[in-house]
């Protein structure tokens, strides 16, 4: 079986951003960039799905500038097989990725597609539901676990109240929580190697996809600041100001 | 214009997010008609019609939708989309997992999680874990909104009286099926809709602490009890009960983090709490910057401490 894994380029997770003067977006000049964590679990979850002979091929496939090049070789370096790059300068809205996606899927005969469940700069948390969609297959979205028997994958997914288990047929698309499992650290022979696994570089246009949104974001601001709080010397201090300072017990 | 929105429920009960999903479909349209899809919900449906502000209940009741399986509800919606402006839901699980498939079954962008709408086309969000606030404006003919329900006020539960409307539409897709669900019970209020949360991080140590040290305190407080992603990770308590930028978002009036550092994903679910508290041993942590009421000692102390004398 193949699996389709797709990584997204964002600002580390640890970068406190910055908010332009201009209010006309964040300032990632300068600013450190990683594979997005949850897609991280994405790569890790394929990559043991192979060592468990359930998977014969790990694609991982990024959209965005030639920069994205340096996450699909992270991917690579974690056990993908061979990375596709589709090269695009416009932002890349969830809609239009999934229509990619869902384009290279079909070319590369992918039965099981594995994506983040959100990104960590926009928090959209929509791609994999929207691929799932064009695909016309099921969704196992925030997954903590991942069991593929028989022709189709069973999903253990975390709700708002618990857990919620599924079976889909495939193929299916499943998006990542955060306890599905821990990634491993990559290794400096597979870095290496990396660098001379098979890297693709497709245009959306190969995929008959417009970059065009019709979502428009006017501005970017920074949220409101909390004014600085006080520090309190006692337990009696703390329940004396809760009570009669901000009065909320 | 006629805004569509999704009620969120267990079959028996109304969600409260849902209620403040109809507040922020209010500012849009006041036109709303709600959508009830699930197995036997017909008490849902009619405590959704006393609502005010709602005009017309749509009752889709089928045993496919028992599990709000987002394959067999997305159909359902976007075969009754066409009557609608705006089609909106709570931005929980359920919410977030059907309502971008409609988004892309109806060929529209969608926004998420939305904290404020300017006008009909043009609402607020926050991104990079609530960092920053983008205005987006949506040109597209049907707007798909999720709601952050702790942006919005709830609307009162009664003074409504819309009639409720089955429509037999949609069904099994055939594209999954519900295995099981394993919840965690609780007598605590919820903890997206609870007037206090009291949260513990990684410092607990143990699951053995956190029924010591915080359910006592929750418990006086008549408070819901919260967690770190650390505390979570380490499987102290289950990751339900997990505040952050991949977990949970609350906005109670009073927020009590003990031993909870203040990492930016912990304060993006939880840095719209109107006082914040925090019981730390270290002054430096991330958390202190934003507690408008900070103290530095030892939760082991502190805690019974502030538990006996409440």
């Amino acid at each position: 079986m193949k699996v389709l894994v797709a990584v997204k380029r964002v600002v580390d997770h640890n970068v406190k951003v910055r908010v332009k003067a201009d209010e006309s977006g964040v300032d990632l000049t300068n600013a450190k960039m990683s594979v997005n964590p949850f897609c991280e679990i994405a790569i890790e979850e394929a990559v043991r799905l192979k060592e468990a002979s359930v998977a014969s091929e790990i694609i991982a496939v990024s959209i965005g500038t030639s920069q994205s090049q340096e996450q699909l070789r992270s991917a690579l370096a974690l056990g993908a097989d061979r990375g596709v790059l589709v090269e695009t300068d416009a932002k890349p809205y969830p809609l239009q990725v999934a229509k990619i996606l869902k384009g290279v899927a079909e070319a590369e005969g992918a039965e099981l597609v594995l994506l983040g469940k959100q990104a960590i700069d926009d928090d959209n948390n929509q791609t994999g539901q929207m691929l799932a969609a064009l695909m016309n297959v099921g969704q196992g979205t925030f997954a903590s676990e991942v069991v593929v028997e028989g022709g189709a994958v069973k999903v253990t997914r975390e709700i708002d109240g618990g857990l919620q288990t599924v079976n889909l047929p495939l193929p299916a698309v499943v998006t990542t929580d955060l306890r599905l499992n821990e990634p491993r650290f990559p290794k400096l022979p597979n870095i290496m190697a990396a660098k001379k696994k098979p890297l693709d570089t497709k245009t959306p246009a190969d995929f008959g996809v417009d970059m065009t949104s019709k979502l428009t974001t006017l501005k970017v601001k920074a949220p409101a600041e909390r004014s600085a709080g006080v520090k309190v010397a006692s337990v009696d201090e703390l329940i004396d100001k809760l009570k009669n300072e901000a009065k909320v017990i | 214009m006629t805004v569509l929105v999704y009620a969120e429920h267990d079959n028996q009960e109304l969600k409260s997010a849902t209620l403040a999903t109809i507040t922020a479909a209010s500012q849009i349209d006041s036109d709303i008609h709600v959508l009830v899809a699930g197995s036997n919900a017909q008490a849902v449906a009619d405590s959704v019609a006393q609502v005010a502000g709602v005009n017309k209940v749509l009752l889709a009741d089928n045993p496919a939708f028992a599990n709000q399986l987002a394959e067999n509800v997305a159909p359902l919606v976007v075969e009754l989309a066409g009557a609608y402006s705006h089609i909106i839901a709570p931005a929980t699980t359920t919410g977030k997992n059907f309502l971008p498939r409609v988004a892309a079954l109806l060929d529209v962008s969608m926004v998420s999680d939305i904290t404020a709408v300017i006008d009909a086309k043009t609402f607020e969000r926050p991104i990079y874990a609530g960092n920053a606030t983008a205005t987006v404006q949506s040109a597209e003919d049907k707007i798909v909104l999720s709601v952050r329900g702790t942006a919005f006020d709830s609307a009162p539960a009664t003074g409504g009286s819309a009639s409720v409307e089955s429509v037999s539409v949609g069904g099994d897709s055939g594209k999954s099926s519900f295995v099981g669900e394993e919840l965690a019970k609780s007598d605590r209020p919820e903890l997206t809709s609870a007037n206090i949360v009291v949260s513990g991080g990684r410092a607990l140590a143990s699951g053995e602490n956190f029924t010591k040290y915080i359910e006592p305190l929750a418990d006086k407080l008549g408070a819901a009890m919260g967690a770190s992603r650390a505390a979570v990770d380490a499987g102290f308590v289950p990751n339900d009960l997990q505040v952050g930028q991949t977990g949970k978002i609350v906005a109670p009036n009073l927020y009590i983090a003990v031993g909870i550092s203040g990492a930016i994903q912990h304060l993006a679910g939880m840095k719209d709490s109107k006082t914040i508290v925090a019981i730390n041993t270290d002054p430096e942590a991330p958390i202190a910057s934003v507690a408008d009421y900070f103290l530095e000692a030892d939760y082991q102390v502190a805690v019974p401490e502030l538990t006996s004398k409440l």
